[in-house]
């Protein structure tokens, strides 16, 4: 909770220089930021994808901490495997540390092949935590739409055409699913946000059971934005409300930072490639607009319906 | 002392893997192997084994918890069947290509469609290149025999390893079983032999990378090496199970009256009673017969086949799977292959049985020992001639 900026900057472990993430990439933040807030050792268990590909490609590795790939749909199967073998190992004596299993897959491996064994890890209860580098499609295969991907999104399969306009459907909002669970912790964060980002890491590291951070990591190839503009397309995703930050503690809902002039989310539309089409269909970035409007105050309701519940949170 | 106790071949698993007391059991139920799940959950429930029992909401994640716990060292079980290892294919290549020790018991069942629980091989058949070791049980007591040996094994061979037992023939029967102590078995099987590759050794490893054009051939080269070896492995582990508790078990194939056969019978799994019953009568007839069970499928066991039917005239392969490819059962297909290039190879007739649980008669095994064994591939028993017809 009291990490600041200098203190940051003097933890240095992160993925080894040389991986192979592109320029303008989000997760190497996500994992630089979980380096530096963990206490415990730290074992990770990585869906396929990106950072799988980018981080490991033999005979070498960026990884300083042990590091597990299984396949694409079940990291957090594979994470309870390790998880259960930490605690078996240990009540016979024969492990003395006590590492903490991370499970980290993109929203392809977490949204959608990946759900079931996600949802099964999650009821039963492991203590672990699994973040989803949420880059909403799936970007190592070449930019094709998931059920992260959001309404309007030109991706390789919600092509732009004569008959269709980019991804018909709406985002999936996997967050609200992950809290129906009744895990201890689940939250939202951006690249963009790193304090928030590592706070939540933090608590999510910290809690004993199942915990879920979703961040937003946007992908320059998929979103099509100039690489140095990583930070600040996250930042207009939280600051037009198209992806906003909170946290869910043993069901108590907070926002955890609320953007004080609104963008529309227009801004957010028009620093990526991925939407243009769509720029000139003032209907179309409405109806977005609405979409926006609409879940940010789903998201107030249940923060106040929470408050009237326990009047002293 | 070793107590005779009546169990069946999934009780008699299940009483085996809590003598052999794993870290972490990762399991999902499917007919015909679901109380070997139910049985040692009941072990864990009252604390009669302090294993982390881990009940996945799939077999896909079963498997998939079993690489994660066995990539962190742990001595790891599960049990499946059918649809739920056919679910679990893709993970068995990556357990094997991890070279983790894994043990799993499956109750072969036939696959769908038609839907249909009753036994047959094309489940284990199916998984026979994903490089896994695989046994069959001859009967319960084998069941539980090979169970012990096969954590043996693949701790040492690292390689996992399958234990097939026929369904509901062998899940389901009600045998006696030598089981042995308790202790016995612990000092038999051991901690698994060190072993510097786990996440949870101290050193930050990496497991599961990416290897593209300039290196995936040499590990996959590595992986086949690792199952040439096998043999020997068992070998030495028969040896040590015949010290730890008195019984034999042959490790790559179990042949009798081979050494003056005519007719050589080959088989896998439990209806290699039924096989050897025939021979027998086939003695009392003047018929000189003889019987070869396979015991290891993976790795075949090609020089072992070859030199007990190398004197044959006749080769008849008893089978319970189809390749569907026009070229018969898998094992005849692979017996063939062994007997290829043999002076005076003998003719092998294949001849398929006991598909989703068809019964095999004594009867019809007769009948075909008496009659002109034709080669190529017969469909034992089917009715309705329709069917057979070409288009």
């Amino acid at each position: 909770m009291s990490l600041n900026l200098r203190e940051l900057s003097q933890r240095t472990q992160g993925l080894a220089p040389g991986h192979r993430a592109c320029a303008g990439c989000g997760f190497p933040v996500v994992v630089r930021l979980l380096f530096a807030v963990a206490r415990r050792p730290l074992v990770v268990v990585n869906a396929t994808g990106c950072m799988e590909v980018v981080t490991t490609l033999y005979p070498y590795s960026a990884w300083p901490v042990p590091y597990l790939h299984n396949a694409f749909e079940n990291a957090a199967a594979t994470a309870s495997g390790v998880e259960a073998a930490v605690k078996a190992l240990r009540r016979r004596g024969q492990l003395d540390t006590h590492p903490k299993v991370v499970a980290i897959g993109g929203d392809g491996g977490t949204y959608d092949i990946g759900l079931q064994s996600f949802s099964g890890a999650l009821e039963r209860g492991h203590d672990f935590l699994y973040v989803c580098y949420n880059n909403e499609a799936y970007m190592n295969t070449g930019i094709q739409r998931s059920s992260a991907t959001p309404q309007g999104a030109r991706t390789t399969t919600s092509p732009v055409g004569r008959l269709q306009r980019g991804k018909p459907q709406p985002r999936k909002d996997l967050t609200e699913i992950v809290v129906a669970h009744g895990i201890p912790y689940a939250a939202q964060a951006s690249v963009s946000h790193w304090a928030d980002l590592a706070r939540k890491l933090e608590k999510g590291l910290a809690v004993v059971g199942p915990a879920f951070v979703n961040v937003l990591t946007p992908c320059q190839p998929g979103w099509d934005y100039p690489p140095e503009r990583l930070v600040e397309v996250a930042h207009l995703a939280v600051e037009s409300r198209y992806w906003p930050l909170y946290e869910v503690e043993d069901g108590r809902y907070r926002i955890t930072y609320v953007p004080r002039e609104p963008v529309p989310v227009r801004a957010f539309l028009e620093a990526q490639g991925r939407f243009r089409h769509l720029l000139a269909d003032e209907e179309a970035v409405a109806e977005i607009q609405r979409w926006v409007d609409i879940h940010w105050r789903k998201l107030q309701e249940r923060v106040s319906r929470e408050r009237e519940r326990s009047p002293g949170a | 002392m070793t107590r005779r106790m009546g169990l069946t071949g999934n009780e008699a698993v299940a009483l085996a893997w809590k003598q052999l007391r794993p870290h972490v059991v990762a399991a999902y139920p499917i007919t015909p192997a679901t109380q070997i799940v139910e049985r040692f959950s009941e072990y864990v429930a009252h604390g009669e084994v302090d294993t982390e029992f881990v009940p996945v909401e799939s077999e896909h994640s079963a498997l998939s918890a079993c690489v994660g716990a066995a990539a962190a060292g742990a001595r790891v079980l599960t049990a499946t069947a059918s649809q739920g290892l056919a679910l679990m294919h893709e993970v068995l290549y990556i357990a094997s290509g991890l070279r983790l020790p894994i043990v799993m018991n499956v109750a072969n069942r036939a696959l769908s469609a038609p839907i249909n629980i009753h036994g047959d091989h094309s489940d284990t058949m199916g998984s026979r290149d994903a490089g896994w070791v695989q046994v069959y049980a001859r009967n319960v007591q084998d069941a539980y025999d090979r169970t012990l040996l096969a954590v043996w094994v693949a701790e040492r061979a690292r390689l996992p390893v399958m234990v097939c037992l026929d369904g509901f023939t062998l899940t389901h029967s009600l045998e006696p079983v030598e089981v042995y102590p308790d202790e016995a078995v612990r000092e038999f099987v051991g901690e698994a032999p060190p072993d510097g590759y786990t996440l949870l050794g101290g050193e930050p490893i990496t497991v599961g990378p990416l290897a593209l054009p300039d290196s995936y051939m040499e590990f996959r080269r590595a992986l086949a090496a690792a199952m040439e070896r096998v043999p020997r492995v068992l070998e030495e582990g028969v040896r040590a199970f015949r010290q730890h508790f008195g019984r034999d078990l042959p490790p790559l194939v179990e042949a009798k009256g081979t050494e003056d056969a005519d007719v050589a019978l080959v088989i896998l799994g439990s209806y290699a009673d039924s096989a050897e019953q025939a021979a027998l009568r086939g003695r009392v007839r003047g018929q000189r017969a003889g019987l070869v069970r396979v015991v290891t499928f993976r790795p075949f066991p090609a020089a072992a086949l070859r030199e007990a039917l190398a004197g044959a005239r006749d080769v008849v392969v008893l089978e319970r799977a189809d390749t569907l490819s026009g070229l018969g059962g898998p094992l005849g297909v692979e017996v063939r292959a062994a007997l290829y290039g043999l002076p005076q190879a003998p003719r092998v007739t294949d001849v398929i049985f006991g598909l989703g649980g068809r019964e095999l008669r004594d009867a019809e095994l007769d009948a075909l020992l008496r009659s002109e064994l034709p080669g190529g591939v017969v469909y034992l028993g089917v009715e309705g001639a329709h069917v057979l017809e070409p288009a």
